[in-house]
């Protein structure tokens, strides 16, 4: 025998089903007037410093659907890299924000600010990235991944370089499709399937 | 130990299977490819935080905030409470839970369901709160209703509430389901079958609380919540090449 460890465990994801928006965006599924509005509108408000960018994509399953009934969340620093809750952040970015797929096209919208280079433990710098996580319907744990920017420089990032198959790399980078407006499409499985992170 | 100090690694095993054929919607939604998985970095040891001036009064009262209090919804009357609590065993403060469900016929107020139970006009279904300084929360609602589903051909869903919860790490992230005690449907869902350690499964299953009850008013139901924890150590912060 030893002693305990006493660690506990984790309670056990279970989907979110179809109707998470009633419990996170009422607003948008319709059921009005308990929330004054929905939460994580918007990861920034006015004046907030940066450049001012739109990130554009579908979310697909594995027959190439685009899925409807998607919600989506995102956390990222603001334009200097620092985390809001940080000493020095940017007090107009709040950094986070809610967002569903459009229930007849399945596109979904992010407005935010580019997020600045992130430093990590042990002189790690990460290039600027949205980190991304999804739930839905069918999807039984929620889904991390991230939004790098393909006109950053992302040779050196240590989360990049930890993906072995190269052209996968691709699958966690945004194009560029014009003036602060980018694309960025999510594919749960099979042939051009996003890298899905577990840190 | 920071509130930056790494998250421990997520117990995958505890979770349910991401690929699980009986739920059919997760054949064609669960990746196929392995995660890649590395230590937490500065994007998951942080997260959003929101404060107790964002909610209104009957925002965790489910019975009469879709009406501000003009009227009550239909249903049992019940009260649901716990802690948030990491791995280590220590409450999460401050922290959001919000949590949705059906009424008390099974029906959610979505123009997505479409079943012949009728809506509750005195019922949203949503409710939000704050956990204290200890990490305690509570809700009054109504017992939703267990419900048909369209997946086999008579599959249905044990009464149950949806809660999600934040942390105060974006990598803590966290939706699950709550059941409550004694309900035979549990055992034949197969969305709950999706945790396959049955230990791990009953930890959804509230337990009827009849000390926390109140007389010719209301049941209570506990459900404690775990999220990740962080590593104790003063030992993160090496030089480089140390």
């Amino acid at each position: 025998m030893t002693q305990p460890l006493d660690i506990l465990v984790e309670t056990p994801s279970q989907t979110a089903g179809p109707y998470v928006h009633i419990g996170c965006i009422p607003t948008f599924a319709g059921v009005e007037g308990v929330y004054p509005e929905d939460l994580g509108l918007s990861p920034i408000e006015d004046g907030a410093k940066g450049e001012v960018i739109t990130i554009v994509g579908s979310i697909y399953d594995g027959t190439g659907w685009a899925m409807r009934d998607a919600m989506l969340e995102s956390w990222q620093a603001d334009a200097a890299g620092v985390y809001p809750g940080q000493d020095g952040a940017d007090p107009k970015v709040s950094g986070f924000c809610r967002f569903a797929a459009d229930k007849d096209t399945g596109e979904y919208t992010l407005g935010t600010i580019k997020p600045g280079t992130v430093k990590g433990r042990n002189g790690l710098v990460f290039a600027p990235h949205v980190s991304i996580w999804i739930v839905a319907r069918g999807i039984n744990i929620g889904l991390n991944t991230r939004i790098y920017f393909d006109d950053e420089d992302n040779s050196a990032d240590p989360l990049l370089a930890r993906i072995e198959q190269r052209p996968r790399v691709d699958t966690l980078i945004a194009k560029k499709t014009g003036d602060g407006s980018y694309r960025f499409d999510i594919r749960l499985q099979g042939e051009g399937e996003t890298v899905f992170l577990d840190l | 130990m920071t509130d930056t100090a790494a998250l421990m690694p997520r117990r995958r095993e505890v979770h349910p299977d991401p690929y699980y054929t009986d739920y059919k919607t997760s054949i064609t939604r669960s990746p196929s490819l392995p995660l890649l998985s590395m230590e937490s970095t500065p994007s998951e040891e942080t997260g959003p935080r929101f404060g107790h001036d964002r909610l209104g009064a009957l925002d965790n009262n489910l019975i009469s905030n879709y009406t501000q209090g003009k009227a009550l919804a239909v249903g049992e009357r019940i009260r649901v409470h716990g802690r948030v609590l990491d791995e280590l065993g220590r409450p999460v403060p401050h922290t959001l839970v919000e949590i949705w469900q059906a009424n008390a016929g099974g029906r959610y107020r979505h123009i997505k369901d479409t079943y012949f139970a009728p809506l509750d006009p005195n019922f949203g279904g949503c409710g939000r709160t704050i956990t204290d300084e200890n990490g305690y929360y509570e809700f009054m609602t109504i017992r939703p209703g267990a419900y048909p589903w369209p997946n086999r051909a008579n599959d249905w869903r044990p009464m149950h509430i949806h809660f999600s919860i934040f942390g105060h790490a974006f990598g803590q992230r966290l939706i699950s389901q709550m059941y409550f005690q004694g309900d035979p449907l549990i055992d034949l869902c197969p969305i709950a079958a999706t945790v396959r350690d049955r230990s791990q499964l009953d930890r959804l299953v509230a337990p009827l609380d009849m000390q926390n009850s109140r007389g010719m008013d209301y049941l209570a139901y506990k459900f404690d919540i775990v999220l990740r924890g962080r590593r104790q150590t003063m030992f993160e912060n090496k030089p480089e090449g140390m």
